[in-house]
């Protein structure tokens, strides 16, 4: 992809604004930790102390520094987040590009059991394993990951069929280029804006996942610092130190939301590009 | 009736104009034939006579008067009543203008009223029965959709109607309906009609005057007995040398360089870097219309000195000896689509160093053949051989060696290239795949190969988007030539380009060809097949009608079928002219 195509991902404000978001988003959790004025598990005050006092954000239900935590509780998440995306993106459009190409009974399979899947709430599945093996990272990160692969394939075969119809495709086919070449060099790189629009709608995603599942015990384990975690265990104080709940909230939202500025917007102007196509 | 006084069209942003200083007069009854290539403004203009422009336009300039309406200056609700009774508009594609959705019959009583809609669909010569009217556009064929719309057009009684190549993409039997249709309806009604197309054989045969339009400007017009038979401007005059004849093998002219985009500055004609003629004062003063003869006018400056026409070579028959070792045979072919057959029986042997045209109308099971061939349809039997051995029916089955020498052209130039690589890189993926050359030496061979159909080599660098449909159907053939093939298949490869384009690409062909490559030429356009091919075989409903050398075939065609598709080509040349004067 060129600059002169780039840019024309940019000109909707809704991109630029999204953009701007996540940017800030993404320098708040990576830099955080190190603008943190306690330690995230450091028991500074008494729970639920107001904000003041040296406690800018007020202390939570065991009197951590809500603002510490809130500045390292994105940390982890966020890497979770990407690799899980990039898993069931890369995955999921393999899966889907293979079927589209060989059809047959290998299409059949594979759609087939990305159905099975798709019928499992992504939630359900993972509160099934990790109830089942315990939390750990690389299990929540991978089940987030299968969670994605349904919609990512379907989406990824959905784009190749048009493809696949080109004249470039057939020449590839009439003159017995390897699959592994077709599937690179002809298709891959003709559905490569859908799929980096589900890239980030992924993302987006598995934040949110993570994060209800942190909330609901079964993510990331306390004490670490995390959103997620941090709604759940001072949701009981809403009432009488409401930032403990509402930081970590707005944390979650403005991330999400940035992103899905940047992927919906994105995505509106390839449907553009390509219905003048 | 139409008075169009310098109509001026612009891109919104100010700066390039599109369409520049038009002026033209249409009477009652009388149809204009308006004459230009892709790019010269023509589309531009026929919807500016609507008091359109499309998104991203502007009319800019200039009035256009039907009856005693001015159109530029109405209001929007003005403009919408104008369209109803005083101007209507036919487009390119009949499926666009329709809704899928909605019964024939229904569409027309939302212009006019039901008890009216069976006279007005039997007025363009469709069934008005109560059956007909509850299809839906789908059910109908492209020439019946065409039709629909030009009753829908002419429901109104307009003063006015544009038609925008109404018949392109429609079989020449259906052309030949359609502009029977255009013609008794402006003649037989006294109303006003221009006719927009890029096919000076089609204007020829059906308008009363012409006009020729580059690059936004007027450079000729004229009775079209004055332009086609006696052309006063170069480009009008190179026009013709590039238009093909299904009476006489010619040679195609090209025209060198290519069309100006709008915004491109100059202060003279715009035609002079590609004027045979061109003299110092051309690239600096711009001339104005000037009158060659009474009622016909060119913009040229040396419009009143005999200048030298290109003269269109007839070119002899090619000598073969019948019976030549055929190098690609075909005996017995069916083939399927679903459960539908569309080839019956169908054999034919393509002579090396020949040039055979495979000739049918659309529905006539030509681009299947042609797919068995390349080995892209599954569901054929019947014998092929190749080069004295058999071909295997699927090209994975076919081995490298045959999968090289046997290439294939498509009718899409869009399609033909990945659009996410550079073009040299498509050339250079061939290369490694059948010669495994790699880094410089593919290299070389890529510059030669874009040497061979005349392109730059900075061309490798570039992608297809950035190409010309013409420069990307001469990459495409760059790339199956750098496979060093024996037999090359060409799907309609020419149907998609302007004719002086097509010259030129119908040109490299015939030169391939003469250097020893077969080539089987798919095609519906006799006129193109007249000028290139040495034998015909003609595909009717997917059986062959007649089979034989392309100077029987087209002179003294034996078949009915035959005979009916050269009589719906309209012919440019009605005539011979011997010593036909120049302007």
């Amino acid at each position: 992809m060129s600059f002169a195509t780039a840019g024309k991902y940019l000109r909707p404000a809704q991109v630029r604004v999204g953009l701007v978001l996540l940017a800030l988003m993404l320098l708040f959790t990576f830099l955080g930790p190190l603008f943190a004025p306690h330690q995230p598990n450091g028991i500074i005050g008494t729970p639920y102390a107001e904000p003041g006092g040296g406690l800018a954000f007020g202390a939570d239900t065991v009197g951590r520094d809500v603002l510490s935590r809130v500045l390292w509780g994105g940390y982890q998440l966020v890497w979770m987040s990407v690799l899980a995306a990039l898993l069931g993106v890369v995955v999921g459009a393999g899966i889907g590009l293979l079927a589209a190409f060989r059809g047959g009974i290998l299409e059949t399979l594979l759609m087939r059991l990305m159905d099975v899947l798709l019928a499992f709430p992504g939630v359900l599945l993972a509160l099934l394993f990790v109830s089942m093996l315990g939390p750990s990272k690389p299990l929540l990160v991978l089940l987030v990951a299968v969670g994605h692969l349904p919609g990512v394939a379907r989406v990824t075969r959905g784009a190749v069929f048009p493809v696949l119809e080109r004249e470039h495709v057939s020449w590839a086919r009439a003159v017995g280029l390897p699959a592994r070449t077709i599937l690179a060099r002809e298709l891959l790189p003709n559905v490569m804006s859908p799929v980096l629009v589900e890239f980030g709608v992924r993302l987006m995603w598995s934040v949110g996942t993570i994060a209800s599942l942190s909330y609901l015990g079964y993510g990331i384990q306390p004490p670490t610092a995390d959103w997620g975690e941090m709604i759940s265990s001072n949701r009981s104080a809403l009432g009488i130190q409401s930032l403990a709940v509402l930081a970590p909230i707005a944390c979650v939202a403005l991330f999400t939301i940035g992103g899905n500025l940047v992927s919906e917007g994105v995505s509106r102007v390839i449907a553009r590009s390509e219905g003048r196509a | 009736m139409l008075e169009v006084r310098d109509l001026t069209v612009g891109l919104s942003g100010g700066g390039a104009e599109i369409v520049r200083g038009v002026s033209l007069e249409v009477r009652a009854g009388e149809i204009m034939g308006v004459v230009g290539e892709s790019g010269s403004g023509k589309s531009t203009m026929a919807l500016a006579l609507l008091g359109y422009a499309r998104r991203g336009t502007r009319v800019t300039g200039g009035s256009v008067l039907i009856e005693d309406t001015e159109l530029l200056s109405l209001t929007v609700r003005g403009l919408r009543a104008a369209r109803r009774e005083l101007v209507a508009y036919v487009p390119q594609d009949p499926g666009a203008a329709l809704n899928p959705a909605i019964r024939i019959g229904n569409q027309l009583a939302e212009i006019g009223d039901r008890a009216g809609a069976g006279e007005l669909l039997e007025s363009v010569g469709l069934p008005g029965s109560r059956e007909f009217l509850r299809r839906r556009p789908g059910e109908l064929s492209g020439g019946q959709q065409q039709r629909v719309a030009i009753a829908m057009a002419v429901a109104a009684r307009p003063r006015l109607i544009v038609l925008d190549e109404p018949t392109t993409g429609l079989d020449v039997s259906t052309q030949r309906r359609v502009l029977e249709l255009v013609r008794d309806l402006c003649h037989g009604s006294a109303m006003a009609g221009v006719y927009i197309s890029h096919d000076l054989a089609v204007v020829g045969n059906l308008a009363d005057r012409v006009t020729v339009l580059y690059a936004g400007r007027i450079v000729e017009t004229g009775t079209v007995g004055a332009v086609i038979g006696a052309p006063a401007h170069p480009y009008s005059r190179a026009l013709l040398g590039s238009v093909p004849s299904t009476r006489e093998r010619r040679e195609l002219v090209p025209i060198p360089g290519r069309a100006p985009q709008p915004g491109e500055q100059s202060a003279g004609c715009r035609f002079t870097p590609r004027c045979a003629h061109a003299i110092a004062e051309c690239g600096t003063r711009e001339p104005a219309l000037t009158l060659a003869a009474p009622g016909h006018a060119a913009r040229c400056l040396r419009i009143g000195e005999r200048l030298g026409r290109t003269e269109t070579l007839v070119l002899p028959a090619k000598e073969t000896t019948e019976g030549a070792d055929a190098v690609l045979t075909v005996s017995g072919l069916n083939a399927h689509y679903g459960a539908r057959q569309v080839l019956f029986d169908v054999s034919f042997a393509l002579p090396r160093g020949n040039c055979l045209a495979v000739v049918g109308e659309s529905g006539s099971g030509k681009t299947t053949m042609a797919r068995c061939l390349i080995g892209l349809h599954d569901r054929q039997d019947g014998e092929l051989s190749f080069a004295g051995a058999r071909l295997p029916a699927s090209a994975g089955a076919r081995g490298r060696e045959m999968q090289r020498r046997i290439q294939y052209i498509f009718q899409n130039s869009h399609g033909a290239l990945n659009p996410r690589h550079p073009v040299g890189d498509s050339i250079a993926l061939a290369l490694r795949h059948f010669f495994g050359l790699r880094g410089k030496q593919a290299a070389d061979r890529v510059r030669g190969a874009l040497e061979r159909v005349e392109l730059p080599e900075r061309f490798a660098q570039r992608y297809p988007a950035e190409l010309s449909g013409g420069q990307r159907q001469r990459v495409a053939i760059a790339r199956a030539l750098a496979c060093d093939p024996t037999v090359l298949i060409c799907d309609e490869v020419t149907s998609a380009l302007d004719v002086s384009v097509q010259a030129s690409v119908v040109e490299l062909l015939r030169s391939l060809c003469e250097d020893g490559l077969s080539l089987l030429f798919v095609t519906h356009d006799l006129g193109v097949v007249r000028s290139i091919a040495d034998s015909v075989v003609v595909l009717n409903r997917g059986r062959i009608v007649e089979h034989g050398r392309t100077d029987s075939i087209l002179g003294t065609p034996e078949h009915d079928y035959t005979r009916a598709l050269l009589a719906d080509t309209p012919e440019l040349f009605t005539a011979p002219e011997p010593g036909s004067v120049p302007g």
